[in-house]
């Protein structure tokens, strides 16, 4: 089967197992969900069967520690012909990098647009490292995203949207109100006004990216944000955008935005 | 790309939130229509739509269950629906099957094609107007 016929059918399509252990295992004890949302803004937890809670709640079970951990070994690895790392400067990650990612993406006047964690990261290795950039949406910049993101774990989303980052803001919201693709959906019409529903055997979800990167257990791995929005811009038989493209920042900013207030998860498990 | 790489769009008039005449001279086949709504690699309606095939698992439940759906509407009725929805709900989530031009950004691989054929959309509708009982 071809890639895209593949994200298609994993879509909307089977996964029947899973539903069947799902509707298994509901009615359980009501859990307290409350971490999960603000006003009327709700992780994507929220929406999850149990199982697949139980393993972003664990850390010994959850399958997104691995990128944590390998994350924490490229954190102190000397690369680049500097001769730094990244803890060469910035010490304890546990310390300086606490709370960083909550106020990802945002503007950054160097480029004059908005720019992630995944390409901060890239530029930190260029400019402080002399290091070349990591792949996007390779295993070691999104175990060095994961490890970072999760030092944020338990604190409210809190991007910027004000000033210089206004004009990247709203493309990203114009962006995700607009048609695409031959079966012509916006994202809100899905993550807006369908949450909750069943879309085929998934639940969804309101789009929330606080857990990103986030481990999905249909791709057997973590991923990346825009590997999330090329996953739903391919649904909808869209041409996705390239990773780490500017229409995907702003996308990023608007998303983050729209889940102000949600604690981040990262690594969250979906399905 | 090349706008001209898919089938042909057969032109349809619509005439009071209906579409009359058949796209084709084929009659539509109920069963070929029984198999192209349950392809699960090609937008099946049980995405969105509930449908008596107790078989099916995970059926959407964003739309009404097409369940006497056979008794509510004529074919006519039927085909503009799958057609051209957003003729009826601008705002509507359910894809128009018959659609290849006035997209946007349509991934490189479906340019100028529509989900289904001519002669699907009218082998849907002779399965729809099979399912008569609520
Ligand atoms: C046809 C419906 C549909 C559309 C349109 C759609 N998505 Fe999704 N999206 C899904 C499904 C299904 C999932 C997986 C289940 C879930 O988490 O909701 C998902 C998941 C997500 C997630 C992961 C949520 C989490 O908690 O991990 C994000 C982020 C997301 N979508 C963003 C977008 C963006 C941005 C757009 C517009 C470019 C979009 N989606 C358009 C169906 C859709
Ligand atoms: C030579 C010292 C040095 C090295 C090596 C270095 N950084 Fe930095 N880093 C800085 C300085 C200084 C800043 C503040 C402004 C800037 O970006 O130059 C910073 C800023 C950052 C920020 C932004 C913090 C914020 O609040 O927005 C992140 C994230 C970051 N670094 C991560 C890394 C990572 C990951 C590595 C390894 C790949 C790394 N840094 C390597 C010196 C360094
Ligand atoms: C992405 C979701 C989606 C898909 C896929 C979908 N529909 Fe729909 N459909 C809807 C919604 C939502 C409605 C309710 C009216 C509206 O919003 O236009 C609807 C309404 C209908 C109606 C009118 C039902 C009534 O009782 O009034 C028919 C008939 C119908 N759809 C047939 C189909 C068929 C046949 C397919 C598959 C070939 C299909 N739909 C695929 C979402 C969908």
């Amino acid at each position: 089967m071809n890639r895209s016929l593949w994200i298609f059918v994993a879509a909307f399509g089977g996964f029947a197992a899973y539903a069947f252990l799902a509707a298994g295992i509901a009615h359980a004890q009501a859990p307290d969900l409350s971490r999960f949302s603000v006003e009327d803004r709700k992780s994507g937890y929220v929406f999850l069967g149990e199982q697949v809670r139980a393993l972003q709640d664990d850390d010994f079970q959850n399958p997104g520690m691995f990128a944590v951990d390998r994350g924490q070994r490229i954190w102190n690895t000397v690369d680049g012909e500097a001769g730094k790392s990244c803890a060469t400067c910035h010490g304890d990650a546990a310390e300086s990098m606490a709370g960083v990612s909550a106020r990802y993406p945002q503007f950054d006047a160097d480029r004059g647009a908005i720019i992630n964690l995944e390409l901060r990261i890239n530029e930190q290795r260029m400019t402080h490292m002399m290091a070349p950039p990591l792949e996007y949406e390779s295993e070691d910049l999104l175990a060095l995203t994961t490890y970072i993101a999760g030092l944020s774990r338990g604190m409210p989303l809190e991007v910027n949207i004000e000033g210089d980052a206004a004009p990247f803001f709203e493309k990203g919201k114009d962006f995700f109100f607009e048609r695409r693709g031959q079966l012509d959906l916006a994202c809100n019409q899905c993550h807006d006004d369908l949450d909750g529903m069943m879309l085929r055997g998934d639940k969804m979800s309101q789009g929330q990216i606080n857990g990103f990167p986030f481990y999905r257990l249909i791709w057997n791995s973590v991923g990346s944000t825009h590997r999330m929005f090329e996953w739903c811009n391919t649904s909808m038989r869209a041409e996705p955008f390239a990773y780490g493209s500017e229409e995907y920042l702003n996308l990023e900013l608007y998303v983050a935005w729209r889940g102000r207030g949600l604690l981040v998860e990262t690594p969250a498990v979906r399905r | 790309m090349a706008q001209d790489i898919g089938p042909e769009v057969v032109a349809y008039e619509i005439i009071d939130f209906a579409i009359p005449a058949p796209l084709t001279d084929v009659p539509g086949d109920v069963e070929r229509g029984w198999t192209i709504v349950q392809n699960a690699a090609n937008a099946t309606c049980l995405i969105c739509h509930a449908m008596p095939m107790p078989w099916q698992p995970d059926h959407g439940n964003l739309a009404p269950d097409l369940a006497g759906v056979g008794s509510r509407y004529n074919a006519a009725e039927l085909r503009l629906r799958l057609v051209d929805p957003k003729a009826l709900n601008p705002d509507t989530i359910m894809p128009a099957y018959y659609q290849a031009q006035g997209l946007n950004r349509v991934q490189e691989k479906y340019v100028g094609q529509t989900v289904y054929s001519a002669q699907d959309i009218e082998d849907v509708i002779a399965f729809l107007l099979t399912l008569t009982e609520e």
